[in-house]
């Protein structure tokens, strides 16, 4: 799997809800290799304070071959990417990581605020695949703001979604977890991809578990290099004897199955 | 002055290195990782994630955070151990034109004299390094580092076991390190590496947890530079033997001044996370600053410093 460190070249840096954005970089060797699932490490600030690159999952590549990103600011780093404009050059280093493996038949993607990166790139691969799926999309959010922020593209594709909000703006009051008891059937089951915070992560395992459904999840953990060399991104593995998994080589997509779930 | 005749090579107790320029221990995996971004064969030693016998785990997560200008890591020693070492990761590395430095680790004397003996045994690995910055689980799990008996007990025991070029790599978390370098001088070493990361903490103040599962590790990265300076050059002082200067590099111009300071060669860490490319630009800028300076050989500048 090619690997680069390149300087992409900013083109739109647009203000998605109040804290969340999307980045166009012009990348074309990046973008071309990129697989749903697999991110890059940013590094859009010269210095040394922020000192290291940030993860961010690889939100989609776009009909003329650019690389996008969804980002929420939450410190530092992500408040200077924000204010980054186009032309400016942001060095990235990918695609890094494990992406989700889809060849099944009954897709249900289940998403909580930010957490929808990765979907969105996966729900694309999927639809333009030669024998598209069945396809259900879940969307968890804290408000109707943040929910028509992080699904208004998803709704360009066409797809039906389920929607829970923290405050009941929108759709379900609740957690996104609930929406999945309504589709489950007596045909054979989901094969459920995640990607959110980790006590979402945690309720969508523990339910795929119960109703024998197949679960990737996407995950985060700190990281400094992302290539498998600092051995910072450790995550506790359910087999004992492995002890700890690394998340930016062999995630940040696990089968939950993989995972310890403490 | 023609950039071609230019000449960085430097010997490192036996070992002779095409360059000064190695990656620090922990920071590089095994080399392989960082194969798509650098060209390996033009470092002047690659040396690997420290080496037990046995494979270890490592300590629980979260096991980095970033601090101004710097990170702490409390990585815990994970590592393939010994055995997954040669028969996965060595073939690659010694495919190399580098040369191969394996770092090593023990909780006991004993431990490390072995790992050192069953290296020698294979062909292609240039040097070995001794991280003593591990706690002596014999002695109350105090770092062999901080205790210049102790330091030059593993040192000895170590230079009984291999005829390869040994290295001893100190921790800076003591009051005199000049002490434990004559130590390890003395115990027969035929290098000096400095520093390994200095002990710090961080904490969350809004859950009032230490950001680090594991409460302290060691702060690395240009943080951490004058401390390193300092060392390297107070230790340059008083061994004979060569000294490796290490700690929060991340420049040419950050690499002439431990050679100034004393450093015969210097090994680069954190900064690979942040630009993988780091280790050749600095060959590089090395080697400008050299011949715009008019010097043919970088021997010529190590020690030079004015005081
Ligand atoms: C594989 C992967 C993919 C990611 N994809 C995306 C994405 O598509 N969009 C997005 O908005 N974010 C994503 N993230 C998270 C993103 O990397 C962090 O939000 C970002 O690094 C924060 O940087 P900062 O400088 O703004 O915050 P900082 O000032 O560094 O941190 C602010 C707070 O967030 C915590 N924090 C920082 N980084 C992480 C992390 N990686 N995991 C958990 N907590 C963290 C810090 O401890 C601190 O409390 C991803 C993370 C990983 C590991
Ligand atoms: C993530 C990480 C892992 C490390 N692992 C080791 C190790 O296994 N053995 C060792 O001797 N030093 C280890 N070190 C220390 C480095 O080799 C180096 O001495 C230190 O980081 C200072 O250099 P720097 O500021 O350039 O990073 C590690 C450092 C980091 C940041
Ligand atoms: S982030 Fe460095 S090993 Fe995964």
């Amino acid at each position: 799997m090619p690997q680069f460190q390149k300087k992409a070249i900013l083109l739109q840096n647009k203000k998605v809800t109040e804290d969340i954005y999307k980045i166009t970089l012009e990348s074309p060797e990046v973008a071309r290799a990129a697989r749903p699932g697999q991110f890059v490490m940013v590094k859009a600030f010269n210095g040394f304070d922020p000192l290291l690159r940030r993860p961010f999952s690889i939100y989609q590549v776009t009909d003329n071959g650019n690389l996008q990103l969804l980002y929420k600011v939450i410190g530092k780093g992500t408040k200077l990417l924000a204010g980054m404009k186009p032309e400016q050059h942001i060095d990235i280093i990918g695609p890094l990581g494990r992406g989700f493996a889809f060849d099944r038949s009954k897709i249900c993607i289940v998403g909580g605020g930010i957490g929808v990166a990765p979907l969105f790139h996966l729900m694309k691969r999927v639809l333009r695949s030669p024998h598209p799926s069945k396809v259900t999309v879940l969307m968890g959010a804290r408000s109707r703001e943040e929910m028509l922020g992080i699904t208004q593209d998803f709704e360009k594709l066409g797809v039906e979604l389920g929607v829970a909000t923290d405050d009941g703006s929108m759709g379900h009051k609740g957690p996104v977890t609930e929406l999945m008891g309504e589709i489950r059937d007596q045909d054979a089951g989901w094969t459920v991809f995640s990607c959110g915070p980790y006590p979402m992560l945690k309720a969508v395992a523990k339910i795929c578990d119960e109703y024998g459904w197949e679960c990737q999840v996407s995950m985060e953990t700190m990281m400094a290099c992302g290539v498998a060399a600092c051995l910072g991104c450790a995550i506790p593995a359910a087999a004992e004897e492995i002890g700890y998994l690394h998340t930016c080589k062999d995630g940040p997509v696990f089968d939950a199955r993989e995972l310890a779930w403490i | 002055m023609d950039i071609d005749t230019v000449d960085l090579r430097v010997a490192i107790g036996g070992l002779a290195l095409q360059n000064p320029v190695m990656t620090a221990s922990g920071t590089f995996g095994y080399g392989e990782e960082f194969s798509p971004y650098v060209n390996l064969h033009r470092l002047g030693a690659i040396i690997v994630k420290g080496i037990s016998l046995q494979p270890r785990k490592g300590n629980p997560p979260p096991r980095i955070v970033e601090t101004p200008c710097g990170m702490l890591n409390s990585i815990g020693l994970e590592n393939v151990g010994l055995d997954t070492f040669i028969s996965d990761k060595l073939p690659f590395l010694l495919e190399t034109r580098t040369k191969v430095i394996v770092n090593i680790l023990g909780d006991c004397v004993e431990e490390y004299a072995e790992l050192a003996q069953k290296l020698s045994d294979h062909k292609g690995i240039g040097a070995i390094e001794i991280n003593i910055s591990c706690p002596n689980v014999k002695k109350g799990g105090v770092a062999f580092g901080t205790d210049h008996k102790m330091a030059a007990e593993v040192t000895a025991k170590v230079r009984k076991a291999t005829s390869l070029p040994l290295i001893v790599k100190l921790s800076p978390n003591v009051t005199d390190i000049a002490l434990i370098a004559k130590a390890v001088e003395e115990a027969g070493c035929d290098a000096i590496s400095l520093i390994n990361t200095l002990l710090g903490m961080a904490i969350d103040i809004q859950s009032r947890t230490p950001k680090l599962r594991n409460v302290v590790g060691g702060l690395s990265g240009p943080a951490i530079k004058p401390v390193a300076l300092r060392m390297v050059w107070q230790v340059a002082q008083c061994v004979n033997v060569p000294v490796i200067g290490i700690g929060g590099i991340s420049s040419a111009a950050d690499a002439i001044e431990f050679l100034i300071a004393g450093a015969s060669a210097i090994q680069i860490g954190t900064a690979n996370f942040i630009n993988p490319q780091i280790t050749e630009q600095i060959i590089t800028g090395i080697k400008n600053y050299l011949q715009e300076h008019e010097i043919d050989s970088v021997r010529k500048i190590i020690g030079s410093l004015k005081v």
